[in-house]
C-alpha cells in the first residue's frame, strides 16, 4: 500500500486535458508552427512539482494519447514524453531552486531533445521535415513557460494537489 | 522534512526510476516497429481515438457555433438569393446530367466491345470534417465518420473539385484521412490531354504537388490537368487531381522539374464525399492492400517510364 496519501488528482488530470485540447485546438495556418508543446510543458511541471507522482509512466500514457491526437506513429511521442519525465524526475530539485528565466532555458533545451526524438522517429519512418520552423516550438515553449509555470503551481497551491 | 521523508520512501517501493525509464522507452520502440512495419496496433489507435474523441469534439465546438451562427443569423432575402441561384445551378447541372447519362452508357458500350474491364465507383456519403489541428507537418483531417458508417482504411476521399486524399487510421466514430499534400502520400495520374502516366507526390505544403521522373522531353504543359489513373486500385478512375503550374526542362537534369496544384480544396472544406466502388462493395479487398502509405507508393515504379 501506498504510504502517502494522495490529494486532489483531478486537478492533475484536468490540466492534462485542457493541454491536450490546446494542442488540437484549430488554429490559423501560420500560428500552426509556433503552438507551444503543452503537454510537455504541464508534464515537466508536475513531475517538478510531484516527482512522486507524476514521473515516467504518465509521460509514457500521455505520450501515446498525443500521437493518436497528433496522427503519428504509436510510440513516437511515448518514447520522448518518457524520457522528459525521467530527466526532470532526475532533476527535480535542482530545477524548484532556479530561477523562472533558468527554468525556461532547461524547459527549451527539453523541448529540444523531444523535437530531436521527433525528428529521428520521423526520418526513420517517413519524411522528416527540413523546416527550420520546426524548432520554433521549443523557443515558444520557453517564453510561455514562467506564465503556464505560475498559473499550474497557483492551482496546485489553491486545490493542495500532493 | 516530513515531505522529503515521504518522497524518499515512495522511490524505495517497485523498481527504481532509471528501470521504469528504461522499461517505458524500450516498450515504446517496440510500439513504434509493430505500428509503423506491422501496421499491428489499429485496434489500440482506434481505442484510444475513442477515448479522446470527446475532446476532440469540444475543440472543434467553436468553430461549428461560427459555422451555425453563419447559416442562422443570415437575413431572408441573403437565403432567397442564395436559393434562386442554387436553383439555376442544380437546372444547369441536371441539364448537363443528362447528356452524361447517355454519354455513359455509350461508353459502357463501347468498353464492352473493347472488353477492357469498367469498375465503377457508385455509392458516395457526405463525411463532416471536425475542425482539429493535427501535426503542423503532415496534412492530415478528421472525418466524423468511422467504422460505424462503414468507412475502412484506405477509403478514397473526393470534393466537388477533385480528389482529397485516403483514409489511413479508422476509429469507430471518426476516422483519419491524408491528404493528397501530405509529404509521404503518393497518387498514381495521367494528363488529361494525352494520357502520360506519373506520380504526384505530396509535400507538405498546403498547394503544391511534386511530379517527379518525367523526362525532359515528355509532353506535359502547364495548365494541363491531372486526372487519377486509377493504376493503384485506390482512387477511382479519372477524377482530377491537380493542374501543372510549373514546367522546369534543365538539359543538364535527367528529369524536369514539374509542380501540381491540386484541384480539390483541401484547406477550405468542410464536407467531404466518401466513395464506395462498385467491386469493392461486391468483394472486400484483401487485407495486405488496405496498408495506407506503403501500397501507395507501390506503383511509382510501374508508372515511371
Amino acid at each position: 500500500m501506498n504510504p502517502v496519501r494522495h490529494h486532489a488528482g483531478w486537478v492533475i488530470v484536468v490540466s492534462f486535458i485542457v493541454a491536450l485540447m490546446l494542442t488540437m485546438m484549430p488554429l490559423p495556418e501560420w500560428a500552426r508552427f509556433v503552438r507551444p508543446q503543452w503537454v510537455t510543458m504541464v508534464l515537466i511541471y508536475w513531475c517538478m512539482a510531484l516527482p512522486g507522482r507524476v514521473s515516467v509512466g504518465w509521460g509514457w500514457a500521455l505520450g501515446l494519447l498525443l500521437d493518436v491526437a497528433h496522427g503519428s506513429v504509436l510510440g513516437q511521442h511515448a518514447l520522448s514524453l518518457s524520457l522528459i519525465a525521467y530527466a526532470v524526475t532526475l532533476l527535480y530539485q535542482r530545477l524548484r531552486l532556479y530561477p523562472l528565466s533558468q527554468q525556461a532555458i532547461i524547459v527549451a533545451l527539453l523541448i529540444f531533445l523531444q523535437l530531436l526524438i521527433t525528428l529521428w522517429v520521423k526520418g526513420a519512418t517517413g519524411a522528416a521535415p527540413d523546416d527550420l520552423g520546426f524548432w520554433l516550438t521549443a523557443l515558444t515553449s520557453a517564453l510561455l513557460w514562467p506564465w503556464s509555470f505560475m498559473v499550474l503551481r497557483d492551482l496546485r497551491r489553491k486545490f493542495k494537489v500532493s | 522534512m516530513l515531505r522529503r521523508c515521504r518522497i524518499k520512501l515512495l522511490f524505495t517501493q517497485g523498481p527504481s526510476i532509471t528501470v521504469r525509464a528504461g522499461v517505458f522507452v524500450l516498450l515504446s520502440l517496440l510500439i513504434m516497429f509493430l505500428d509503423h512495419r506491422q501496421h499491428h496496433l489499429e485496434a489500440i489507435r482506434a481505442g484510444l481515438s475513442v477515448l479522446i474523441y470527446p475532446l476532440q469534439y469540444a475543440v472543434s465546438v467553436p468553430s461549428r457555433l461560427s459555422i451555425w451562427a453563419e447559416s442562422s443569423l443570415s437575413t431572408r432575402n441573403s437565403l432567397i438569393d442564395e436559393n434562386r441561384a442554387l436553383r439555376e445551378r442544380l437546372l444547369e447541372q441536371e441539364i448537363r446530367l443528362l447528356k452524361l447519362a447517355a454519354l455513359e452508357s455509350e461508353n459502357v458500350r463501347l468498353r464492352a466491345l473493347l472488353q477492357s474491364a469498367n469498375r465503377n465507383w457508385e455509392r458516395v456519403s457526405i463525411a463532416e470534417l471536425l475542425s482539429v489541428d493535427f501535426d503542423p507537418f503532415k496534412r492530415q483531417i478528421l472525418l466524423n465518420k468511422g467504422s460505424n458508417d462503414g468507412v475502412v482504411e484506405g477509403h478514397p476521399l473526393l470534393d466537388a473539385q477533385g480528389v482529397m486524399g485516403q483514409v489511413i487510421h479508422v476509429s469507430p466514430l471518426t476516422s483519419t484521412a491524408m491528404l493528397i499534400t501530405d509529404p509521404s502520400h503518393a497518387i498514381p495520374v495521367q494528363v488529361n490531354r494525352n494520357g502520360l502516366r506519373a506520380i504526384a507526390l505530396g509535400t507538405g505544403a498546403a498547394d503544391r504537388l511534386d511530379i517527379p521522373h518525367i523526362p525532359n522531353n515528355a509532353d506535359i504543359e502547364v495548365g494541363d490537368l491531372l486526372i487519377s489513373s486509377g493504376l493503384a486500385h485506390r482512387f477511382p478512375v479519372g477524377y482530377p487531381v491537380a493542374e501543372v503550374v510549373a514546367v522546369e526542362r534543365d538539359p543538364r537534369q535527367p528529369y524536369a522539374r514539374i509542380v501540381a496544384r491540386p484541384t480539390a480544396r483541401l484547406e477550405q472544406a468542410r464536407e467531404v464525399l466518401l466513395v464506395w466502388g462498385a467491386d469493392e462493395m461486391a468483394t472486400t479487398p484483401p487485407a495486405g492492400e488496405t496498408t495506407a502509405p506503403t501500397g501507395e507508393v507501390k506503383p511509382a515504379q510501374e508508372a515511371t517510364p
